[in-house]
């Protein structure tokens, strides 16, 4: 797709190039390599290979038994439909509240808004661990209309796995950060004509924020993916638990690594799907943002 | 809560029994992710809702290493269930918290039960267990012909200093990476549990069991001194892997032949009696007070939030049958509470290959101290261990972790 | 427009925070029957206290000062002086920091109330001073490096990103296999590629090298993370700029230095931020890896927090180290805000 070769890609360079994206390569992949390798043999020979170059090459006794036997172990399948639910949900949500929210911090003028924007970089600071027991009894204790009726509490639910994790500083901030760089005449101009707030919002600035909608995106859903304190304090039921709760499902007594390798293999799927997917839609935006820009 | 009623209905519902008179009783347990142990414990409820008509239990599986903070949590939002499973050590802290009520069994009904498996705090019954877990110094007979050494028994178990010759003859010999795997890569309670009695052997503790009050004196006297020296030299010697182990090590290095010795629960003593037919459980040597190991593994209680405890005792009592202590025996390898279970089970009626576990709980088994505290004070011991292990001053240690375990007491107002 | 955003910050974040503020003033317990009293700041000061002693050698009989085979003097163990004894009440509880020798004739001792928590401090900062520069500079130049227009450089993107995708608990595991004493994966190449001359060492066992190996891997799993936020940065820069750079015939580093370099301004205070709260939130790794040790060489200031409010049930504990932190990474934010302001 990028057929454009400029004139000094030619020959050795060319070679010298490839080669040293290749050499990094190959140190970054090795985890998901050996993750994706293990995954096939039996604990035995997992375990004495990881003290060779053997860790990364499907050779032995390779089998599927690892993945049948996560599979009599946990609900995999449930584990991972819970996961990609709450994560997707939550990243839609974070994209649209968290845009908006930097969009009225760059581009509109009101009282305080520094101020804000400092408090809302400042919570970045607060790791979720320190914050986590104060939430929950805000959890537990939160109304809730919905089609049963009125309710308290949060628990056992995906809203509590969603909700909370809506808005973040992160996101925000990086939003912010992307917004300063768009050129200011073009919301100027369309302000000039009349368009409103909500206008300008959807028509100018998302359309340009392709790269950071992906990148942002991207943080997020590894982020909620990754989430393990939250829900195993505020879901007790199995039907609701995400995949990193499930991963514990693998640490009983009779830990079985290869069968952790298959388990990481299968959930590792869905963000790698994810990224892979993100990665093209970025280009495809910087492609358009590139002519306006 | 609501929901956990909902689904108990819903199981009442799906069953098909009667449910307008049944009272929905919402169960906890620690297993999931095993599949034996899941089919055993849903096998009991299932038994128990046929068996009666007033109580319909629903379980609620969690995995082990999440179960404590799901509690905590839970208590914490007032959401906990009717009957639980706890950890024997842990319980006097949930007990002293009031998230655990006194049990409402006749005390008879137990008389014959491990004294591992019976969870007594301030006098009061708040706890039973299936079953007890063991340590034991595993090695093979072939090894011990190797090296010279001679057989101990539960009536003659090996002095302090022949287990010391013993490691160190395995470390001359030339034939072991080390000469004993002691657990080191598997941080948390496996080191209260499998190291705590050592010291206990040479004559100190964790804490002051005539008061629970302080740990001066016992964590940091002359015999804790003595047992932290020890402690250190064998690492010093090179005689087992530190903290630093890879938890391959720990799985398969005994029976990849690297170690001529382990320390390890009886859990994982199926793998060896598969690996080698000359397997050894050997009890647990003496350093002057006495050969020790621990005891009390997981148990059942009730919640003290639960409204229908006598619905939960009895449900607990129905669990208690020989039948079922031996099918958790016979699942996961553990040791059947009651000599009666013991003898309708695969590895520990008389002469399996496993018995000898039952008689070193028996004999040797030694409760981790019952105190509210003994949570904070674990953890304590737990990282001056692996600090000593690592080369720290012994004396600076042990007294910084006393100090640590006094002023925790001090700050729960003696956890009275 | 903002409000939507702020709102659900304020309830989920900020006022738990309020909540952890309010407690680290209290005896709060995870679990516990007794009611919650108000403490003032003895819970700062059980964190932070610190003490100075001095202690002289041993001496012998005739007043000469004993000295081990290497002509060191020989001093008394602190506990011999100060534990038990009433004229040393103010540094009860207290434990031996760092110590140096003033002369021949005395050492000073610092003593901390709680070493633990000073070693987590101070790791803590260690990291964030390596890590953070590092991984910045790692993850631009690979930026920079995937952003050139090459057949099948999306396939390259890709991979650098990698170690982010799998779950930091799975790679701290797999990198315990890699760093493992006797015959981890490092030590066998390292072995090979010197060809036997390297012995092997425990990297995680080793106090002098574990925050060490914790930094290196650290880097290497969250610097294609970096390396995504630098490159939406970088595509932000209009390619007209490079065109006309082209024009004026600018060699790369003038290209970088006039064009790209200003054009990420934004972003490099983006970065920077977030590496350094990052950095600063150091856990999972610790977790799985080491726990803190050998001998405390990886305490970090979050491990340490969550420790305490779980492990040992001190809620009260953990929430101070939380607001301490916070006011730690705050101050330093505004410093950094401060030289990275924009010179008008």
């Amino acid at each position: 797709m990028m057929a454009t070769i400029s004139p000094d890609n030619s020959g050795l360079r060319l070679a010298v190039r490839y080669t040293v994206l290749s050499l990094i390569a190959v140190i970054f992949l090795f985890p998901l390599v050996f993750m994706v390798v293990s995954s096939f043999k039996p604990d035995a020979q997992l375990l004495a290979d990881t003290a060779s170059l053997r860790a990364f090459l499907p050779v032995g006794d390779i089998s599927l038994d690892n993945y049948a036997a996560a599979f009599a172990r946990a609900p995999v399948g449930l584990f991972v439909f819970n996961s990609v639910l709450v994560t997707g949900v939550t990243v839609l949500l974070s994209l649209f509240v968290c845009s908006l929210a930097a969009f009225s911090f760059v581009f509109l003028r009101w009282r305080g808004r520094k101020l804000l924007l400092a408090i809302i970089v400042a919570t970045l600071i607060v790791p979720f661990e320190t914050i986590a027991i104060p939430l929950l009894l805000i959890a537990a204790n939160l109304p809730w209309i919905g089609l049963d009726g009125f309710q308290i509490g949060w628990l056992n639910t995906y809203r509590v796995q969603i909700i909370p994790w809506i808005a973040d500083g992160l996101t925000i901030f990086l939003f912010v950060q992307y917004f300063k760089d768009l050129p200011g005449e073009l919301i100027e101009a369309a302000r000039v004509e009349g368009a409103s707030s909500w206008t300008i919002y959807r028509r100018i600035v998302m359309p340009l924020a392709g790269p950071v909608l992906a990148t942002a995106a991207i943080l997020k859903f590894l982020i909620m993916y990754n989430q393990y304190l939250w829900p195993l304090m505020v879901v007790q039921q199995e039907s609701y638990r995400p995949v990193m709760v499930g991963l514990q499902y693998f640490f009983q007594l009779n830990r079985a690594w290869g069968e952790i390798m298959a388990y990481l293999s299968m959930i590792t799927v869905p963000v790698l799907a994810f990224y892979l997917y993100m990665q093209r839609a970025f280009i495809a935006s910087i492609a358009s943002t590139g002519v306006k820009g | 809560m609501k929901t956990v009623t909902l689904s108990a209905s819903i199981v009442a519902l799906l069953s098909g029994t009667a449910v307008s008179a049944q009272t929905p009783l919402s169960m906890w347990y620690h297993g999931a992710g095993n599949v034996v142990e899941s089919e055993i414990i849903n096998g009991i409820v299932s038994d128990f809702n046929a068996s009666q008509s007033d109580y319909v239990v629903s379980l609620e599986s969690f995995p082990q290493g999440a179960y404590n903070d799901s509690v905590i949590a839970a208590a914490l939002a007032g959401n906990l269930p009717d009957i639980m499973d706890v950890d024997g050590p842990v319980m006097p802290n949930w007990a002293w918290a009031g998230y655990m009520q006194p049990l409402l069994i006749d005390e008879d009904v137990i008389a014959d039960f491990l004294p591992g498996t019976k969870g007594y705090y301030n006098d009061q019954l708040y706890s039973v267990g299936f079953w007890d877990a063991a340590v034991a110094l595993v090695t093979r007979q072939s090894i011990l012909d190797e090296l010279g050494l001679r057989t101990p028994t539960l009536d003659d178990p090996w002095t302090g200093d022949e287990f010391n010759a013993a490691l160190e003859a395995a470390k001359q010999s030339g034939n072991y990476e080390y000469a004993i795997n002691l657990g080191m890569a598997d941080a948390g309670e496996w080191y209260p549990y499998a190291f705590s009695p050592f010291l206990q052997s040479f004559g100190g503790d964790i804490i002051d069991r005539e008061t629970y009050q302080t740990a001066e004196g016992v964590l940091n006297g002359d015999e804790a001194m003595a047992f932290g020296e020890w402690w250190q030299g064998l690492f010093e010697a090179g005689y087992a892997p530190g903290t630093s182990q890879d938890p391959a090590d720990l799985d398969t290095g005994f029976t990849d032949g690297r170690f001529a010795f382990s320390w390890t629960g009886n859990w994982m003593a199926l793998n060896t009696l598969l690996a080698f037919e000359d397997t050894l459980f050997l009890p647990a040597p003496d350093f002057g007070h006495g050969p020790k190991i621990g005891a009390a593994s997981w148990q059942f209680g009730v919640s003290a939030t639960s409204d229908h405890p006598e619905g939960a005792s009895a449900f607990i009592e129905f669990a208690l049958q020989d039948e079922y202590l031996a099918a958790f025996s016979d699942g996961i390898g553990l040791i059947p509470a009651t000599p009666t279970a013991a003898e309708m089970t695969q590895y520990y009626s008389e002469g399996a290959p496993m018995a000898v576990f039952f008689d070193l709980s028996a004999a040797q088994g030694t409760l981790r101290p019952v105190t509210p505290g003994y949570v904070v004070a674990a953890k304590v011991f737990e990282k001056a261990l692996a600090d000593i292990a690592n080369g720290a001053d012994v004396a600076d240690t042990l007294d910084a972790a006393v100090d640590e375990i006094d002023t925790d007491i001090q700050r729960n107002n003696g956890y009275n | 427009m903002a409000l939507p955003g702020f709102g659900l910050i304020a309830i989920f974040i900020i006022l738990p925070f309020f909540f952890a503020i309010a407690l680290s003033f209290t005896n709060q317990r995870l679990i516990s029957p007794n009611p919650t009293q108000f403490i003032g700041m003895a819970n700062y000061s059980r964190l932070l206290g610190v003490g100075v002693t001095t202690i002289q050698p041993e001496r012998d009989d005739e007043g000469e000062i004993i000295r081990n085979a290497a002509g060191a003097p020989e001093y008394p163990r602190l506990r011999t002086i100060i534990r038990g004894n009433p004229d040393f009440a103010n540094l009860a509880g207290m434990r031996e920091w760092f110590s140096w020798e003033r002369s021949d004739e005395a050492r000073t001792i610092v003593l901390a109330r709680d070493v633990v928590f000073m070693k987590a401090l101070v790791n803590t900062l260690l990291f964030v001073i390596i890590v953070a520069p590092v991984q910045a500079t790692l993850a631009l130049g690979l930026a920079l490096l995937i952003n050139q227009r090459l057949r099948g450089i999306s396939f390259y993107r890709a991979v650098y990103f990698m170690p982010v995708v799998v779950s930091i608990v799975v790679v701290s595991l797999l990198w315990r296999f890699i760093y493992d004493g006797n015959n981890g994966l490092l030590n066998n190449m390292l072995s090979a590629l010197t060809f036997g001359w390297f012995e092997g060492h425990d990297w995680l066992g080793d106090p002098s090298t574990a925050l060490g190996a914790i930094m290196v891997m650290s880097i290497w799993q969250a610097v294609g993370f970096h390396m995504v936020i630098w490159l939406s940065g970088l595509q932000t820069i209009s390619p007209t700029l490079y065109e006309a750079a082209a024009i004026e015939g600018a060699s790369k580093a003038q290209t970088f230095r006039y064009v790209t370099w200003p054009g990420l301004r934004n972003t490099a205070v983006l970065i920077l931020i977030v590496i350094t709260m990052q950095a600063f939130a150091l856990f999972a790794q610790i977790d799985v890896m080491t726990n803190g040790g050998p001998r405390d060489s990886t305490q970090t200031i979050v491990f340490q927090a969550v420790e305490r409010g779980y492990g040992r049930q001190d809620i009260s504990g953990g929430s101070t180290i939380s607001v301490l932190l916070f006011l730690l990474v705050l101050t330093i934010s505004l410093i950094q805000g401060f030289l990275t302001r924009e010179k008008t």
